[in-house]
C-alpha cells in the first residue's frame, strides 16, 4: 500500500484534507493559470499572423488546446517538483505540497489533459500542430523538469524553449507548416525567458538554494547573474527587431520593438548597476530585479500585441 | 495487509459528500463541453470538406 505521506509529496496534511477531494480552485491552480495567460496570448498571435483562413471554431479549439496542453505540462511539473515545492516559500502553498491534492491524482489529471489536448488539436487542425503541442509538453516535462531543472544553471535557457512553442503551434494550426516568422517568434520568447526568470531568481535565490535547485544565482552568484540578464536582454532586443528587419512586420512593430526593447534594457541595466556588496548581493532588497521582472512581463505582452496590431493595421511592410 | 481507514466523523462525511457532488458536477460540465466541442469541430470539418 502506498505511503500516504510520500504520496502527498512529503508534506504533512490534516486528516480531513487527505481523505476528502480537493476543491475546484486547487485543480485550477494546478494548471498554472498565469503561465497559461502568456502561452495563450503568444499562441493566439501566432495563429493570427499565419497566412490563410481558419474557421473561428477551429481557431478557438486550437487556442483551447494550447491552453490545456500548457496546463497539463504545468500540472505534471507540479507533481514531479512536489518535494522541492514543499521547501520553497514561494511554492509551499501549492495544492500538492500543502496536502490538498494527492500526487497520484495530480499526475493522472495532467497526463489526461495532455493527451486530450493533443488529440483534439489533431482533430481540429492538423498533425503538425498536434505534434508540436505534444513536443512542447514532452519537452517541458522531460527535458526541463526531469532532466535540466535540478542539474544545471542553464535549466532556464534550454528549458525555456518549451514556453516558446505556442506561437509556432498557433501558426502551424493554420498553415500545417513551420515558416521563418514562427521561428522568429520562437526566438523572441526563447531569449526573453532567461532574463525574466533570472530577475526573479535574484530575489528568490534563498528559496532555490534551500531546495537544491541550481539556479544561476545559486551556482554562479548574483554578480554573474546580473551580467547574464543584460546579455540575454541584448540578444532579445536584437531578436525582437528581426521580424521588422526581415520584412515580416511593418514599422508599427519595428518602432514599438525598439522602444520596448530600450525599456527592458534599461530595466536590465538597473539590475546590473543595483547597489550591491562584493558578492553582488543587493543592498536594496533587489528592487531593480523586482522591477525588471514586472517589466519583462509587460514587455512580452506589449511586444506581441504590437506584432498583432502591425498585422491588422494597413501599413506597408519592407519585404 | 491493508488497514481500514478510520471512520469519518459526521462533519467529515457531510463534507466528503459535498465535495464529491461538486466533483461530479464539474465532470459533467467538462463532458458536456467536450461533446459540444467535438460536435462543433465535426460540423465545421464537414462543411469545410
Amino acid at each position: 500500500m502506498a505511503d500516504p505521506v510520500t504520496e502527498m509529496g512529503g508534506a504533512s496534511a490534516p486528516l480531513s484534507s487527505f481523505e476528502l477531494p480537493a476543491e475546484a480552485r486547487d485543480w485550477f491552480a494546478m494548471l498554472k493559470p498565469r503561465v497559461i495567460t502568456l502561452v495563450v496570448f503568444t499562441g493566439f498571435v501566432g495563429l493570427l499572423l499565419a497566412p490563410g483562413p481558419l474557421h473561428p471554431v477551429l481557431a478557438l479549439a486550437a487556442v483551447l488546446c494550447i491552453a490545456v496542453g500548457a496546463g497539463a505540462a504545468g500540472t505534471i511539473n507540479m507533481w514531479y517538483d512536489r518535494d522541492i515545492d514543499a521547501v520553497m516559500r514561494r511554492t509551499a502553498s501549492r495544492p500538492i505540497p500543502a496536502g490538498r491534492i494527492r500526487a497520484g491524482e495530480a499526475l493522472g489529471f495532467g497526463v489526461t489533459l495532455g493527451i486530450a489536448s493533443v488529440i483534439v488539436m489533431g482533430l481540429a487542425t492538423n498533425a503538425v500542430a498536434a505534434g508540436l503541442l505534444a513536443l512542447s509538453i514532452l519537452f517541458y516535462v522531460f527535458v526541463y523538469t526531469v532532466w535540466l531543472k535540478r542539474r544545471t544553471p542553464q535549466n532556464i535557457v534550454i528549458g525555456g524553449a518549451a514556453g516558446a512553442f505556442p506561437p509556432m503551434i498557433g501558426w502551424a494550426a493554420v498553415t500545417g507548416t513551420v515558416d521563418v516568422m514562427p521561428l522568429l517568434m520562437f526566438a523572441i520568447v526563447f531569449f526573453w525567458t532567461p532574463p525574466h526568470f533570472w530577475a526573479l531568481s535574484l530575489y528568490a535565490s534563498e528559496d532555490y538554494e534551500r531546495a537544491g535547485v541550481p539556479m544561476l544565482p545559486v551556482i554562479s552568484g548574483a554578480r554573474a547573474t546580473r551580467l547574464q540578464v543584460v546579455y540575454y536582454t541584448v540578444a532579445l532586443v536584437l531578436a525582437s527587431l528581426l521580424p521588422w528587419m526581415l520584412g515580416y512586420a511593418g514599422p508599427v512593430y519595428g518602432v514599438s520593438a525598439a522602444g520596448l526593447g530600450a525599456w527592458f534594457l534599461i530595466a536590465s541595466l538597473r539590475v546590473l548597476w543595483d547597489r550591491q556588496d562584493a558578492a553582488g548581493v543587493s543592498l536594496t532588497r533587489d528592487a531593480p530585479a523586482r522591477w525588471a521582472f514586472r517589466v519583462s512581463l509587460v514587455y512580452l505582452f506589449a511586444l506581441f500585441t504590437m506584432l498583432a496590431l502591425d498585422h491588422v493595421l494597413p501599413v506597408p511592410h519592407l519585404g | 495487509m491493508d488497514e481500514f481507514p478510520p471512520p469519518l466523523s459526521p462533519v467529515e462525511a457531510t463534507e466528503l459528500r459535498r465535495r464529491q457532488r461538486g466533483k461530479n458536477i464539474a465532470l459533467l460540465v467538462v463532458l458536456i463541453a467536450l461533446a459540444a466541442l467535438f460536435y462543433a469541430i465535426s460540423m465545421v470539418r464537414f462543411k469545410v470538406s
